[in-house]
């Protein structure tokens, strides 16, 4: 009983994981495309949850879910998409999809059956009950890969910045703001007292 | 008498059903949690009343404090009305997605060192990824509406979450850093000693806990950062277009997420249930014992102060909300984790005064 409970929750996602898949590529709707990849991730999370990697499945649905596909969502809904012509295509190149794809499984079902590919259950169990995921994946980014995790760091942020600098343009009209003026602003430099005699008028 | 005895047995084993018990501790969670919502609805309107010198719901109820339930009452009768050419499987959907991961985050929260449903090892990290989901709920919201408004509200309240996200995760860097610990009770724990409430993390991190407050403001979608529901210029933002229990959810999601910033908020920088005074001050004959009573008067002193903001400021522009986040409170919190880290090494963390929280 105790041992069918984690099949059945493996079947289950995985399950979701292809069917959420699948929907991404068939979905006539890009906004549903994209809400279905977040199930994916989703699922795929849930998945890398029960292999005891809590680390790398609470970032995936922080980095992907809560930020990336936000951001692809925010894209997708303000673009125009015209449907009909993204699809026009779609039988003429299905046969050769489908060859890929179908290769691709039978590599993949190969591969995960052959006598060398052992299951991770066995492994996994051996694991003190004080075990935490999170500080050994720390422990070896920050010792023994240092150097290929702060070179990845840096590529990142020239990644970063190179993306800033290719958008970044200076428009002559657009009107800019300096709060800190704003802020130091007194009220003599916005309001002029001025004496008006009956029946005067001033010129502004 | 014996078949009795068997039937007792049987509710007996039923209850202790890790499943079933699990799922009784969520019910004993989520219940106490939806009543506070309820009444925190009512206690803005009491709060904001008497500071602008009015009284407040007084009506239904004793002092009015059947109000709630008559809300509630007049939503659940109400039409839940779709309108024409929204997307309506996602329309409905949306309040879900945005209550979902309010009501989630609440899993890894502790109340007392003993009363929490799981006490895992990246319960921050796990809040930090949950409710960064909420924000589905608000985009869909907005996109399946086929509003105007409600897109523009949407697309507002994205870009400020998306935001104000990295601020506060840099904020829970700093008491990840000082706790040496992403579990929550130990988080609370490394808080405890006689100091009291010297040894809180609000001392140390107190820039990261404006950081941490302010943006917990801006994420709830609060006055003054309400720019996604600017009544005055987008009508009521991504759920103008929810009526009925649509709308409620809206609404019960917004409070609830106001009480777990609270609280998380209490946890992380007020020491949660630890007593400000634990012992009389230089000597070891005890004050004022810890307990669940002391969390909760922190998140409530916290919910009062958003309450207090929404009496008292008018709101942001939005150009100005996003100049807040990015500009002024992701500086400051990478500036004062570089502070607390060098505190933290050798030299400097033993010198008087510093060694109090670097040890």
């Amino acid at each position: 009983m105790i041992e069918l409970f984690p099949v059945i929750l493996f079947y289950a996602f995985a399950a979701i994981l292809i069917g959420a898949g699948a929907a991404v590529i068939v979905a006539r709707n890009p906004v549903h495309a994209a809400l279905f990849l977040v199930l994916a991730f989703f699922s795929g999370a849930s998945l890398w949850m029960m292999l005891e990697a809590e680390f790398l499945a609470i970032s995936l649905v922080l980095v992907y879910v809560g930020a990336v596909m936000v951001l692809f969502l925010f894209v997708v809904m303000m673009l125009d998409i015209n449907l009909d012509r993204l699809r026009e295509g779609f039988w003429r190149y299905f046969p050769i999809g489908g060859l890929v794809a179908t290769l691709m499984v039978a590599e993949l079902v190969l591969a995960s059956t052959s006598r060398r590919f052992t299951t991770l259950g066995a492994g996994a169990a051996a694991a003190p009950a004080n075990y935490s995921n999170t500080r050994e994946l720390g422990m070896l980014l920050y010792t023994t890969y240092l150097y290929p995790f702060e070179l990845a760091a840096v590529i990142l942020l020239v990644a970063i910045v190179a993306a800033i600098a290719l958008t970044l343009r200076r428009r002559s009209n657009t009107k800019y703001q300096n709060p800190a003026e704003q802020v130091r602003v007194k009220r003599q430099d916005r309001v002029r007292m001025v004496d008006i005699a009956r029946g005067e008028t001033t010129t502004d | 008498m014996a078949e009795s005895q068997t039937l007792f047995d049987l509710l007996w084993q039923v209850l202790h059903h890790p499943l079933v018990w699990n799922l009784l501790k969520i019910v004993l969670i989520v219940l106490p949690m939806l009543g506070s919502v309820a009444y925190l609805t009512l206690a803005e309107r009491k709060v904001i009343g008497y500071m602008q010198v009015r009284v407040g719901p007084n009506r239904v109820g004793p002092l009015g404090l059947l109000q709630p339930i008559a809300d509630a009452l007049k939503l659940i009768t109400k039409e839940i009305v779709v309108p024409s050419d929204a997307n309506s499987v996602l329309f409905i959907l949306a309040p879900v997605m945005i209550i979902m991961p309010a009501m989630a985050a609440w899993a890894v929260v502790p109340f007392t060192p003993e009363l929490v449903l799981a006490n895992v090892d990246a319960g921050l990290l796990y809040i930090m990824a949950i409710t960064s989901m909420g924000v589905y709920g608000v985009v869909v919201a907005g996109w399946a509406s086929n509003s105007k408004y409600a897109f523009l509200g949407a697309m507002r309240s994205a870009a400020q979450i998306v935001a104000y996200e990295i601020a506060m995760g840099f904020a829970l860097v700093g008491v990840l850093v000082m706790s040496h610990s992403l579990n929550l009770v130990d988080i609370v724990k490394a808080q405890e000693s006689p100091l009291g409430i010297l040894q809180w993390n609000i001392v140390p991190l107190f820039p990261l806990f404006l950081v941490y407050l302010i943006s917990g403001v801006a994420e709830t979608n609060r006055a003054p950062f309400d720019v996604a529901e600017g009544e005055s210029e987008i009508v009521a933002g991504f759920h103008v277009e929810y009526s009925g229990m649509t709308f409620a959810v809206f609404f019960l999601a917004e409070y609830a997420n106001m009480i777990l910033v609270a609280a998380l908020t209490s946890l992380m920088f007020l020491g949660g249930w630890l007593s400000p005074l634990p012992v009389i001050p230089f000597t070891t004959i005890p004050l004022l014992p810890s307990g669940l009573f002391w969390l909760l008067a922190k998140t409530g002193f916290i919910l009062f102060l958003f309450l207090w903001f929404r009496a008292t400021f008018p709101r942001y522009r939005y150009d100005q909300i996003m100049r807040l986040g990015w500009k002024v409170f992701i500086p400051i919190a990478l500036v004062w984790l570089l502070v607390v880290a060098t505190l933290m090494q050798a030299p400097l963390r033993q010198l008087p005064l510093i060694n109090i929280w670097f040890h």
